[in-house]
């Protein structure tokens, strides 16, 4: 459709900067926030809630970690490797976050080419994303299994307060579920990409509307959001 | 001369965003059913509301039986009296009012109040009424499963929510938590779709302080939903999971029939904290859009513009962003360090500050208005007054001293009644009566509705007044019969008999209004495109009901506030939102 995104090139010349600017927007008709479509409005306000449930997982599992009158698993014990015959603490998690961190690259390399109107590099960059994204959650499938087959359940573990066990899983259990939700609509989206849908309008299958480059930067906010959920987990969960 | 506030853009600059083209049905399913037109969305969700308010209705007029004549109704036993209780006020607080204030008045009033032609996103919003329905539907079901529904008390604090001694342990509690899940992703996807269209889908010179009162009450009220819920969200999780897979995060080391539990080191003092950082918000997600409506109510009503306009806004922006930071006064008897009392006692009193500043200008709207007492504005009224009384013992519950021995009490449940049930569903009533013509092209019956509304106002008063003095007897909340206690005085057993009494005929009355309902749609007299002569843009629609798009060919374009009523040297005492600026003659219904 097109919608929103449009900017109106002589108005955008005279409008006031900085906090004045944000005056007048805010005292205008119409929008808000000008020359942002209503889907990319929409996914900042939903990041921004999404925000509020991690922040709620996060201190509920430091409140527990906290108040808990029994020792605390050590995290680089506990998610350490032995490969080679070295012993690596938290190696696993860092390649992990590698991973992950490089998969916001390419992702914004997509957004980038998708201004292009390049659909190739797009789609391609796209699927390299969901690649890199579903090698995430490969691994974190890997580090499930491997601290299940040590002992760690839900309820209980070998090495300490019950909670570890209980807050890892919840925690990067709802974290891998949006990282593969994103890989699926990195996937759906490409394909549109690919096959053009957004230079002939081609009509969604469920909305019948017409698509728009712009859902891939709009995908792009979703996937840079999980990214930044990680670092957070990464930095409460496993270095505290 | 009055001062007529015209804001500073002068005439209605250009349109910025072109039009998007509508889903245009194709069928009767797509049309009717699978819709994804706001306003059949809008009947779809308060007709569900409405449904499963009534199973809660009944819950109540259940639990008055037994309060008022213990003994005499053998099919009420003490699980059963629980289990009455927990679903009587989950379902009122979240699947009625809530979703009917947003999902229904919502999804109906802004786009039309904004002048767009729909929702941003139609099948997000279509989708969160399925959604919706299917969290109505699990809820429905746990009356029907081994054990009942659950019996927690609409808190569910645990441990006891999941612990054997508390009725519905094996199936209702399950059902619950995961129905609340269901509502809530149901909702956020009707909630994005209502911030986006008020931020950024109204029509030319709608700017956000020429906005109703209703839209910036509905607006708030929708933001706060979308930052409150996620604690919502978390605590159901994590009990489900306590349930379920038998983590801690709530359980403490339990002994239980003499059993140590398998549970150990889990806080059910942080489930509290993340239960009313949701909760206390949601007394103001289904209050700012009742304070919204009221005012459009009053003014309309008064012929009178609003009084302080720009202070009703701040007041409802400001009451929003402080309800984020007081929910610890329901936890005053749960322990916290007196430091935590103190703060949570001050921002707590503050918030009284911009409550009053609405309830003064309400009054000082009416003050000297020319006022019509039609059913809406009675009920506008009847919230005013209920509002204040609820509102003024709110004063006597936040302060911690005062709390504590007052806690746990009947005067709790009158205070909460007052505040945030009988003064909404007041406003809920009186929004029905002032736009069922635009919704149905029909006016409800006059007769019926002065009758529904004298029966609820003063059966409300009846009922709720005389619990505030059980509570200062002491009279505990949730008790299924008081026994004998010394403190318990044979006249509490007379009150009690007397509420009940009255809540039987304050329900016989809510079915003359769903009466009233259906028979108007029939019978009742033609209203015509806008029966109040009110201001705002959704009374001024080509079709009503309105059609699909709203507004035919061309969107309205905004000139004023929507609170010109009586203006000096106008030809008629309202003057459309749409009504230029340049040529004061007038013509009723606008293009």
């Amino acid at each position: 459709m097109a919608e929103t995104a449009l900017t109106n090139p002589e108005e955008s010349a005279a409008r006031a900067t900085g906090w004045q600017g944000i005056a007048d927007d805010w005292s205008s008709d119409q929008r808000a926030f000008k020359n942002v479509s209503w889907g990319k409005a929409m996914m900042w306000i939903f990041l921004l809630s999404d925000t509020f449930i991690f922040s709620c997982f996060l201190l509920s599992y430091m409140t527990a970690r906290m108040s808990t009158t029994v020792p605390w698993p050590n995290p680089s014990e506990v998610f350490a490797l032995t490969i080679g015959g070295h012993h690596i603490p938290l190696i696993l998690i860092a390649i992990m976050t590698f991973v992950l961190i490089s998969s916001s690259g390419t992702m914004a390399m997509a957004v980038n080419f998708g201004y292009r109107r390049d659909r190739t590099k797009t789609a391609v960059l796209m699927l390299v994303t969901a690649a890199l994204g579903a090698t995430f959650v490969g691994m974190q499938a890997f580090e499930w299994t491997k601290l299940i087959m040590e002992g760690v359940r839900p309820w209980e573990n070998p090495w300490g307060a019950p909670q570890f066990g209980a807050s890892f899983f919840m925690i990067t259990g709802f974290h891998g579920t949006h990282v593969t939700f994103g890989v699926i609509f990195l996937v759906a989206i490409a394909r549109k990409v690919w096959r053009g849908d957004f230079d002939v309008e081609r009509r969604g299958f469920f909305t019948s509307r017409k698509g728009q480059y712009e859902i891939v930067e709009i995908m792009g906010l979703y996937w840079h959001f999980v990214d930044l959920v990680w670092v957070f987990i990464f930095a409460f969960f496993y270095l505290w | 001369m009055v001062d007529v506030p015209y804001d500073a853009i002068a005439d209605a600059p250009p349109a910025e965003v072109p039009e998007v083209e509508l889903y245009h049905p194709k069928s009767w399913w797509t049309q009717y059913v699978f819709s994804q037109d706001a306003k059949v969305i809008a009947i779809q969700y308060s007709l569900t509301a409405t449904a499963i308010g009534l199973v809660a209705l009944v819950l109540s007029w259940m639990m008055r039986l037994q309060l008022g004549f213990p003994g005499t109704f053998s099919f009420i036993d003490a699980n059963q009296y629980l289990q009455f209780i927990t679903m009587h006020g989950m379902i009122m607080v979240i699947y009625l009012l809530t979703a009917l204030f947003l999902g229904g008045f919502g999804n109906y009033l802004i786009p039309l109040m904004v002048g767009a032609r729909d929702m941003v996103f139609p099948y997000v919003n279509m989708l969160s009424y399925w959604v919706y329905l299917l969290a109505v539907v699990v809820l429905a079901s746990t009356f029907f499963v081994p054990g009942g529904p659950t019996g927690a008390g609409w808190t569910l604090y645990p441990p006891q929510a999941i612990l054997s001694g508390t009725p519905g342990q094996d199936w209702g509690i399950v059902l619950m938590l995961a129905s609340l899940i269901l509502f809530i992703i149901g909702f956020t996807m009707g909630g994005l779709n209502y911030v986006v269209t008020v931020l950024q889908a109204r029509t030319r010179g709608m700017t956000l302080m020429r906005l109703p009162l209703t839209v910036w009450g509905i607006f708030t009220a929708t933001v706060m939903a979308l930052l409150a819920f996620p604690a919502l969200f978390v605590a159901s999780v994590m009990m489900l999971f306590d349930r379920l897979l038998g983590t801690s995060f709530f359980m403490p080391a339990l002994i239980e029939m003499g059993q140590q539990m398998k549970y150990g080191g889990g806080s059910p003092i942080l489930f509290q904290h993340l239960f009313w950082f949701f909760g206390h918000p949601e007394v103001y997600i289904v209050a700012l859009p009742a304070f919204g409506i009221v005012s459009d109510l009053i003014s309309t009503h008064a012929r009178k513009n609003i009084f302080g306009y720009r202070m009703m806004v701040w007041a409802i922006v400001g009451i929003g962003a402080l309800s984020f930071v007081v929910w610890a006064h329901h936890m005053y008897v749960s322990g916290m360090h007196p430091h935590f009392g103190f703060f949570f006692a001050t921002t707590t009193l503050i918030i009284a500050i911009p409550t009053a500043i609405k309830v003064y200008n309400w009054v000082l709207t009416l003050w000297r208005g020319d006022i019509h007492l039609t059913v809406p504005m009675l009920f506008a009224l009847g919230f005013i007054i209920t509002f204040v009384n609820g509102g003024l013992t709110g004063l006597f519950l936040g302060n911690v001293v005062v709390d504590v021995p007052l806690s746990d009490t009947m005067f709790v449940v009158a205070h909460f009644h007052m505040v945030m049930g009988v003064a909404p569903i007041m406003v809920v009533l009186g929004a029905i009566y002032h736009w069922y013509p635009k919704v149905t092209g029909r006016m409800l019956d006059d007769w019926m509705g002065k009758f529904h509304f004298w029966v609820t106002f003063l059966g409300a008063y009846l009922i709720f007044f005389p619990m505030h003095y059980l509570g200062l007897q002491g009279v505990p909340r949730r008790y299924h019969d008081l026994g004998e206690a010394a403190f318990i005085t044979p006249n509490v057993h007379t009150l009690n008999a007397f509420i009940t009494v009255v809540a039987l005929i304050v329900g016989f009355a809510q079915m003359v209004f769903l009466f009233n309902l259906v028979w108007s749609l029939f019978k009742g007299k033609a209203s015509g495109g806008n029966p109040w002569r009110a201001t705002t843009l959704e009374w001024q629609t080509p079709e009503t009901p309105p059609g699909h798009g709203n507004w035919g060919k061309e969107l309205p374009v905004v000139y004023r506030w929507a609170y010109d009523y009586s203006v000096p040297g106008a030809a008629q005492d309202f003057i459309p939102q749409n009504q230029p600026r340049a040529t004061p003659a007038l013509q009723g219904a606008a293009p």
